[in-house]
């Protein structure tokens, strides 16, 4: 059995890697899962890309929470992205805490952990890690790369940083810009664990971590995640175990006790500062920039076919967001296909059960295979 | 499966390898016919999501978006033809759409039912009430038709704006009728344009 693939699968590749900031990064980590078998011509690859708070546990229970994996809904027997079919690879993007290098990793120049040491990253750092663990795992060219929200920003990165290895690209829930709507709310998260004051200028690993202030954060992101209509539906003004207000600040509100319940829960399974780079990276996104300010550039000539969805009710990445992607695909002259779905759900539809949305990358990708 | 007659015969005269928009393509019917037979590099626009759906699962590159306004980023001459198939008259600014698909395309074709076909004057002269049709099925105020066009009118808007003919064929309940009366007996026509 081949060491490279399989579930729980790491790797330290010695770097450097060269990062957007100019600074070096050696040696690399990362942890990622394979599914399914890579054919003989390595033709069969297809690379999922995780949002902010995701891991590389697509389709396998979450170590620390035991819960299924993030996409079981896309990624399975019988489903669009199929280990029967494809050999699927999902990396921990750099930054992140779960096993790929971030600033909870050991900084080899003093052996402990890099905290605020560790350097800024961008999307483009994460996918320029990724392509290390393809050359790693013997894949030149993806059948098809497939993200969504942050996931869909490193998509739409790898499409436009390695052309010649993305035969397809699929962008749900995404954006090629983030906006100001958007690095605001980052903002608020990152204050959050600033103002903690077990943060101490991320110097806490051998410590209480700011748990506080993480959580406060996760409840800002998470709110940005739902609609209002589906917040209505699912809470309205319903009261938390109890028949009466209680004139005080205990969680009153059936919305109160679940945001708490959702920082807090997130605070057990994500390092605060890796919360800080990966924010960062989003909030540093912007695709047209890289491209002299013309996000058609970014695609020129590309022979890549994409997939672009939206939600109706994703005020995070709203449709108009994919619109402009659209655009510049089509002004670039892509093979280019976008749809907004319906869903009460918001932001987070992309994750939940949408039937549509499996029955068109289903369609898509089989379209280039 | 086989295609509506004025979509068969766009599909028969669109060369073979040639790149296609299809504007209003619906759940991509023209387009598989012409990927499929004529292997062309098609390309369509739809306005309903469950349609740009059903056309993305086929394996087509559709974008959902609405013709009045999601023409305008596509870059001059990309395509060798633009195809209208009866959505003309559904647009809130017809003439303008036209322009687009002239500029888009190095030629257009445009189908569109014919609000001068004898059935329909029948139904507002007799009848005094707008016209349901096989072609026009809904009702006045549920319809999409918002342009009403006859082929005379479009005749005239073409020559208006200076936009030369290189085909046109005219069906009667889904057989091709002759150019002269079309005006009166054709219940659809199909114009393919070059400027």
């Amino acid at each position: 059995m081949d060491q490279r693939f399989g579930l729980n699968a790491h790797v330290t590749l010695p770097g450097p890697l060269v990062l957007d900031s100019g600074a070096m990064l050696a040696p690399v980590e990362i942890a990622y899962e394979t599914y399914g078998t890579l054919n003989a011509d390595a033709s069969n690859a297809i690379l999922i890309c995780h949002a902010l708070t995701g891991d590389q546990h697509v389709a396998s229970p979450h170590p620390r929470t035991g819960k299924p994996g993030w996409w079981a809904r896309m990624v399975g027997a019988g489903l669009p992205i199929d280990p029967a079919r494809h050999f699927i690879v999902c990396a921990n993007v750099l930054g992140s805490c779960m096993g790929s290098s971030g600033p909870a990793s050991t900084n080899p120049e003093t052996g402990t952990p890099y905290g605020m040491a560790f350097p800024v990253i961008t999307i483009r750092d994460m996918v320029r890690t990724q392509a290390m663990l393809l050359d790693h795992l013997g894949v030149k060219r993806l059948e098809a790369v497939v993200g969504g929200s942050m996931g869909g920003m490193q998509a739409l990165s790898w499409a436009a940083t390695y052309p010649a290895r993305v035969a397809a690209c699929v962008v749900i829930a995404a954006t090629a810009r983030h906006s100001a709507q958007n690095i605001a709310f980052h903002e608020v998260g990152r204050q959050a664990v600033m103002a903690d004051p077990n943060w101490r200028d991320g110097d806490y690993y051998d410590a209480d971590p700011p748990a506080a202030g993480l959580a406060v954060a996760r409840m800002a992101a998470h709110i940005t995640y739902l609609s209002e209509a589906g917040l209505t539906a699912k809470f309205g003004r319903k009261l938390q175990d109890r028949g009466a207000k209680t004139f005080g600040f205990d969680a009153d509100f059936q919305v109160e006790s679940y945001l708490r319940h959702q920082g807090l829960s997130f605070t057990d399974r994500f390092d605060a500062n890796a919360y800080l780079y990966i924010t960062r990276a989003m909030d540093y996104f912007d695709l047209a920039e890289e491209h002299g300010g013309m996000l058609a550039h970014a695609f020129r000539g590309t022979s890549t076919r994409f997939c672009v969805v939206s939600f109706d009710t994703d005020w995070l990445y709203p449709t108009r967001e994919s619109r402009t992607i659209v655009q510049a695909l089509n002004a670039a002259g892509a093979p280019a296909s976008f749809v907004e779905l319906s869903s009460p759900f918001g932001h987070d539809a992309f994750l939940l059960e949408s039937p549509e949305l499996r029955r068109i990358v289903d369609g898509f990708l089989r379209a280039g295979a | 499966m086989s295609l509506r007659p004025d979509l068969a015969i766009i599909a028969d005269h669109v060369e073979p390898g040639a790149r296609v928009l299809d504007i209003g393509c619906g759940d991509g019917a023209l387009m598989a016919a012409l990927r499929d037979g004529r292997r062309v590099d098609a390309r369509g626009l739809e306005i309903d999501s469950a349609n740009v759906s059903a056309a993305i699962a086929r394996g087509l590159s559709v974008v959902q978006g609405d013709a009045d306004v999601d023409l305008a980023g596509y870059p001059d001459k990309s395509f060798d033809y633009a195809i209208l198939s009866q959505t003309l008259q559904t647009a809130r600014n017809p003439h303008l759409v036209l322009d687009q698909l002239l500029r888009i395309g190095e030629r257009a074709f445009v189908s569109f039912p014919n609000f001068a076909h004898w059935r329909v004057r029948a139904s507002l002269l007799w009848g005094g009430r707008m016209p349901v049709t096989n072609v026009l099925p809904e009702r006045w105020y549920d319809t999409p038709n918002i342009h009403h066009v006859t082929i005379d009118d479009f005749r005239a808007l073409l020559k208006e704006r200076r936009i030369a003919v290189e085909g046109a064929w005219f069906l009667n309940r889904g057989r091709p009728t002759s150019s002269a009366a079309a005006n009166f007996r054709a219940e659809h026509a199909v114009f393919l344009l070059k400027r």
